[in-house]
């Protein structure tokens, strides 16, 4: 392995890496924004908006990102609708983000056992407060495995967006291994990158995760 | 429909071309999902074991598998084997040994996952009962986590088959790429086929991954 190759790549990394994360975390944002709309109508059973959203759901869980990209990035525009090669990755990582979101959230809202509603009302306190107090405490710090889980998924997931010629870890990698053939350079720092973007998120993940079980009633 | 080019797939052999490409991510799907199986079940056994220095390796693979995206893994052993070992593995080698230890890993899990959800009191009681080890596992444990695994495994084939449309970026004619092939030639015929023949693709995936991934969610319901 060549240093001098290493320290020459290195700018060219970083610019990729502040890319992917930004559109990486929009993106991510737009999923927490979707999940957690999406599972209280689901939640509540708000008419038509519920089956809209369980249709969502069912397209965006059981197709690929990379499927998904290539509709919005190539066909939408034969349609009239052009969106940028950015805007192509947030819109595609929310929504497919935002599919796994929803369920994410749901589950947790859904765990919670019906008698505590019930209790909690009968002690007097309104729909509201039952909400704010009872439910979304234990419903979130349940629902946090999966949303880390979720996180690292997306993250992950931001690697197809070189294939809309977004200039990402991936197309930067591709891409010198193109023109200067310096293969294990370019992968070593492919996954020296990663790791820089990951490893954190797994392990600050992991001590959250451990955390909130103390949050979590009985059992 | 002759503006949005849904009809460039029924001129020649489009149709047929595009639905050979998709046979080529699913055979490489179930090819990596049947071994990945047979391994995440050892895998799985494996993770429960006191040993350390077991425990400690398959934690560095899971965390690996966990965290590596998996173009990334598809271009090292791609790209990689060749430069450092002089290996010239075909590119539809390279995406099955992917997908094998990444499905290895992701099975592995759930195979812990389901053994740890089986409450201790079991084990102690059949080996009260003067069951040996082999005899808890075959009659007591192993019964209880099958049914809890076939949904998630059902479940592992959809992932894996959405996970494979990857596999164009090391060059295997697949879907995907067959349907770009199939849009650069019809270019001047039909300047709109992007919006029919990726239109097509995604239907075809979700066709493919939702009726298994429902199936996987009717098990999951009836046996829980």
């Amino acid at each position: 392995m060549d240093i001098k190759v290493l320290i020459d790549y290195l700018p060219l990394y970083k610019e990729a890496l502040l890319l992917t994360l930004k559109i990486g975390w929009l993106g991510i944002l737009a999923a927490l924004v979707i999940g957690i709309a999406g599972a209280a109508i689901l939640h509540f059973k708000i008419p038509v908006l519920k089956q809209i959203f369980g249709v969502y759901i069912e397209i965006f869980r059981n197709t690929p990102l990379l499927v998904q990209l290539f509709f919005i990035y190539f066909a939408l525009p034969k349609i009239g609708i052009k969106i940028s090669a950015e805007m192509c990755g947030v819109l595609g990582l929310g929504l497919l983000g935002g599919a796994y979101m929803i369920e994410t959230f749901r589950s947790g809202l859904e765990s919670i056992a019906k008698i505590q509603t019930e209790s909690a009302l009968s002690l007097g306190m309104t729909k509201g407060q039952v909400l704010v107090h009872i439910i979304l405490p234990q419903a979130l710090s349940i629902s946090v495995p999966g949303i880390l889980a979720n996180l690292i998924f997306l993250l992950k997931e931001t690697s197809v967006f070189s294939t809309i010629s977004l200039m990402d870890l991936m197309f930067t990698a591709k891409d010198l291994i193109g023109m200067y053939a310096k293969t294990i350079e370019c992968l070593f720092m492919l996954v020296v990158f990663y790791l820089i973007m990951l490893l954190p998120v797994s392990i600050i993940g992991s001590i959250i995760e451990r955390r909130v079980r103390y949050a979590e009633f009985g059992d | 429909m002759q503006s949005l080019g849904i009809d460039v797939l029924f001129k020649g052999t489009n149709m047929l071309r595009l639905l050979q490409g998709l046979w080529v991510s699913v055979a490489i799907s179930l090819i990596s999902v049947a071994f990945s199986i047979v391994l995440g079940f050892i895998v799985g056994v494996l993770m429960t074991s006191e040993n350390k220095i077991i425990k400690a390796i398959l934690r560095v693979y899971l965390e690996i598998v966990r965290i590596m995206p998996q173009m990334v893994l598809l271009f090292i052993v791609y790209f990689g084997t060749t430069r450092v070992f002089g290996w010239n593995l075909s590119a539809e080698v390279s995406a099955i040994i992917v997908f094998i230890f990444w499905g290895t890993a992701e099975m592995g899990d759930l195979v812990r996952g389901s053994l740890k959800s089986i409450p201790v009191i079991q084990y102690e009681s059949a080996k009260a009962l003067g069951l040996n080890n082999f005899q808890v596992y075959f009659h007591i444990i192993v019964p209880q986590t099958i049914r809890r695994l076939i949904p998630l495994s059902i479940n592992l084939i959809t992932r894996m088959v959405k996970t494979t449309s990857l596999v164009m970026m090391i060059g295997i004619v697949e879907v995907l790429k067959v349907a770009q092939q199939i849009i650069e030639a019809n270019r001047k015929a039909s300047p709109n086929a992007a919006f029919g023949v990726f239109l097509v693709v995604f239907i075809l995936y979700f066709l493919i991954c939702w009726p298994v991934s429902r199936l996987a969610k009717i098990l999951e319901k009836r046996w829980a």
